[in-house]
């Protein structure tokens, strides 16, 4: 029988080359993005490769009304249901500096909007017992750089409820992963300065998915970035505060 | 759209870039590219000399562009976008039933690239090229409007556009009409044959659906010109291919590794490997049509220098005199590699620049050594004399004059395109060189 997997912010690179490789192991895909019209395009790429049921809805982290399609069609597939969230934003930090709003979407796109949607879907889960949560954070998150602290905070939020979601979820027979990506090649990061050791989006899918079915609870990917924050972590502040990495 | 600013080379690593690219994600943003700048599109890289260079200009990277947006299981008929690539759309539809009818001899190769180049594959006598499997193009021309092509609408651009080295505009994605696939297993005849005439003779009298001749170039005298025979054909099994693990070349190797004793030592053996009765064996799909995929990065090792492909095709009046100076000169010089192709081609040709006519086409690689461009700028000159044609999507030496003279639509090609892309917005630095676009 298939499973069911959400993929949240499937438009993204990463949820893309994600969505590709669950529909080909032959699953359904719920892909749910802002731009829905070009989330189709993805939706009939999943159901050529193998996806029972492949379909788009639209969905915005900043509207919460938006959720209730996804949890509907989700509730009407039999079966496990699995989420993957991969939204976010990540404006410059001297645009929020400029103006403290714009930290608020990026807040809400990467902190309070998945933690909001993954928080209604949880009940289902619970009901069926089973079922993974795959939440994509970041390695920003481990530590607040000059560079960009404010999607940084967001996502060490994002850690930490996801934290808190596996010990509810695990007694239900469910599972949460973390995973904290250093760079990956996207249109995020297409053309900027400083990129060293830059996975494709579709080596990340596969570390995601040996994450799965492994129940890894938090991953890094590639796997040296734990190392790299490890020594990060361990910079002492007095140092860290005046360095600019 | 940001902007990284990139230095790359075409397959072959002997001419190189340094360009601004763009590689969208979306068709909208792909769009928005165009309302900044219209720019050629590039594909995998995988055209061996300049076709998807442009110095100092702008580029659009279409991998990103790798939807499967329509496929009808009944019919065989799939839209994609234009940055998928054959290997995807194989591996993807061939345990569903369907193939692509024409494949290049890299899967890596993208719908668009296939399209643009009008690449051919080892049935080329039989199925034609690639256009010919086109139904309709969605282009992204240079006033921003993303038009649909047909062989029948828009008949004039639709040939100017397959075959037409990206000049009139980016193909966002195409239909295309596959063919049935019984099975993902290919049974392959191998026979030898020890001289030019004989192989030639038995490329002409084959029936195969797929054929295609592996040459020794550095074979003399008497076995000038012998090689390997590999007749092709699908079969009806059911089993699951074995699939080799893809190894990747990780560095460039040094000058030796393809020096002419070992080439030819290689060629010995290679060429013995086939038992002189010849013998038939099975083989995956993938390991057939795209024999070198699974060494990824081949092309390192030819090392830091690169290497020149120069594949031609000759019409059939002159094909045999000429193979025979070609190939005398070749081992003469003692620079070519194993890699040697010698492949019987038929009349199909879908666009105006079309590379295949009816004839044989000989392909070979020669690393980037001291008189190897000589060389190849020979071969060039033989080819245009006896009537043939060199392939856009391997050439990096050849000459404006000995192009126009091989391609005998050219100055219809140039009159659709320079209305379609007034500005030239799509130059790119092998259009430079053979001044495709002729006169301004």
């Amino acid at each position: 029988m298939s499973d069911t997997w959400i993929i949240l912010g499937a438009s993204s690179a990463m949820g893309r080359a994600f969505a590709r490789l669950v529909a080909a192991k032959g699953h359904n895909v719920i892909l749910a993005a802002r731009d829905v019209a070009d989330t189709e395009h993805s939706a009939r790429d999943c159901a050529a490769r193998g996806a029972p049921m492949a379909k788009a809805i639209a969905v915005d982290m900043r509207d919460a009304a938006s959720f209730q399609p996804i949890y509907d069609l989700a509730a009407a597939q039999s079966g496990t249901i699995h989420a993957a969230v991969f939204v976010g934003s990540m404006p410059e930090q001297a645009e929020i500096d400029a103006d403290p709003a714009l930290g608020d979407g990026t807040i809400q796109d990467s902190f309070t909007g998945p933690v909001h949607f993954l928080h209604g879907l949880a009940p289902l889960m619970e009901q069926r017992g089973s079922g993974t949560v795959i939440g994509i954070g970041s390695v920003a998150g481990d530590r607040g750089r000059v560079g960009n602290y404010t999607y940084g905070a967001a996502k060490a939020g994002f850690h930490t409820y996801l934290s808190g979601l596996r010990n509810r979820l695990t007694r239900a027979g469910g599972h949460v992963v973390t995973v904290k990506p250093g760079f990956v090649d996207t249109a995020m990061t297409w053309g900027l300065p400083g990129m060293f050791l830059v996975a494709s989006p579709e080596a990340v899918a596969k570390d995601l998915w040996v994450a799965a079915e492994k129940n890894k609870n938090t991953i890094y990917t590639p796997f040296f970035w734990r190392y790299i924050m490890l020594i990060i972590r361990s910079i002492p502040e007095f140092l860290f505060k005046k360095m600019s990495i | 759209m940001r902007w990284n600013e990139m230095e790359y080379t075409g397959w072959g690593r002997v001419l190189k870039a340094k360009a601004q690219v763009a590689r969208p994600e979306k068709p909208a943003a792909l769009k928005d590219v165009f309302t900044e700048t219209p720019a050629p599109a590039i594909g995998a890289l995988r055209s061996y000399g300049d076709t998807a260079l442009n110095d100092a200009g702008k580029v659009v990277n279409m991998t990103r562009l790798d939807r499967f947006i329509g496929f009808d299981a009944k019919s065989g008929v799939l839209e994609a976008e234009g940055g998928v690539t054959i290997t995807d759309i194989l591996s993807t539809f061939a345990p569903q039933g369907w193939m692509p009818a024409v494949m290049p001899g890299t899967g890596f190769a993208t719908l668009g690239g296939c399209i643009a180049n009008d690449v051919h594959g080892k049935n080329h006598h039989g199925a034609g090229t690639f256009g010919e499997h086109v139904l309709s193009i969605d282009l992204l021309m240079a006033d921003g409007e993303t038009r649909t092509l047909t062989p029948k609408d828009n008949k004039n651009l639709f040939r100017a556009t397959v075959g037409g080295v990206g000049q009139t505009g980016v193909i966002v994605s195409a239909k295309i009409q596959m063919k049935p696939c019984s099975s993902r297993l290919i049974q392959v005849d191998e026979r030898r044959a020890n001289g030019l005439a004989e192989f030639m003779e038995m490329l002409k009298a084959s029936t195969a659906t797929y054929c295609v001749g592996w040459i020794d170039a550095t074979a003399k005298g008497d076995s000038l010109g012998r090689g390997i025979l590999e007749e092709a054909e699908l079969t009806s099994s059911q089993m699951d291919p074995k699939l080799r693990k893809s190894r990747r070349v990780p560095m460039d190797a040094p000058g030796f590794a393809l020096s002419p004793p070992v080439v030819r030592q290689f060629n010995k053996l290679y060429f013995n490997r086939i038992p002189a009765e010849g013998r038939g064996v099975l083989r995956s799909l993938e390991d057939f049509f795209f024999p070198l995929d699974k060494i990824h990065d081949w092309n390192r090792l030819y090392g830091k220098r690169g290497f020149h492909q120069f594949q031609c095709v000759l019409p059939d009046a002159t094909a045999e005199e000429t193979l025979l100076d070609m190939l005398r000169r070749i081992s003469r010089a003692g620079l070519a590699s194993p890699l040697a192709v010698l492949k019987r081609t038929g009349t199909g040709q879908a666009g105006h620049l079309t590379f295949p006519m009816q004839g044989f086409t000989l392909a070979l690689d020669f690393a980037n050594a001291p008189g190897a461009a000589e060389l190849v700028q020979e071969l060039n000159r033989l080819t245009a004399s006896a009537g043939g044609r060199v392939y856009f999507a391997k050439d990096s030496l050849a000459t404006a004059t000995e192009v126009a003279g091989m391609y005998p639509d050219l100055a219809d090609w140039q009159t659709v395109v320079n209305e379609a892309d007034p500005a030239r917005a799509f130059e790119t630095d092998l259009t430079r060189r053979l001044n495709l676009r002729g006169a301004k």
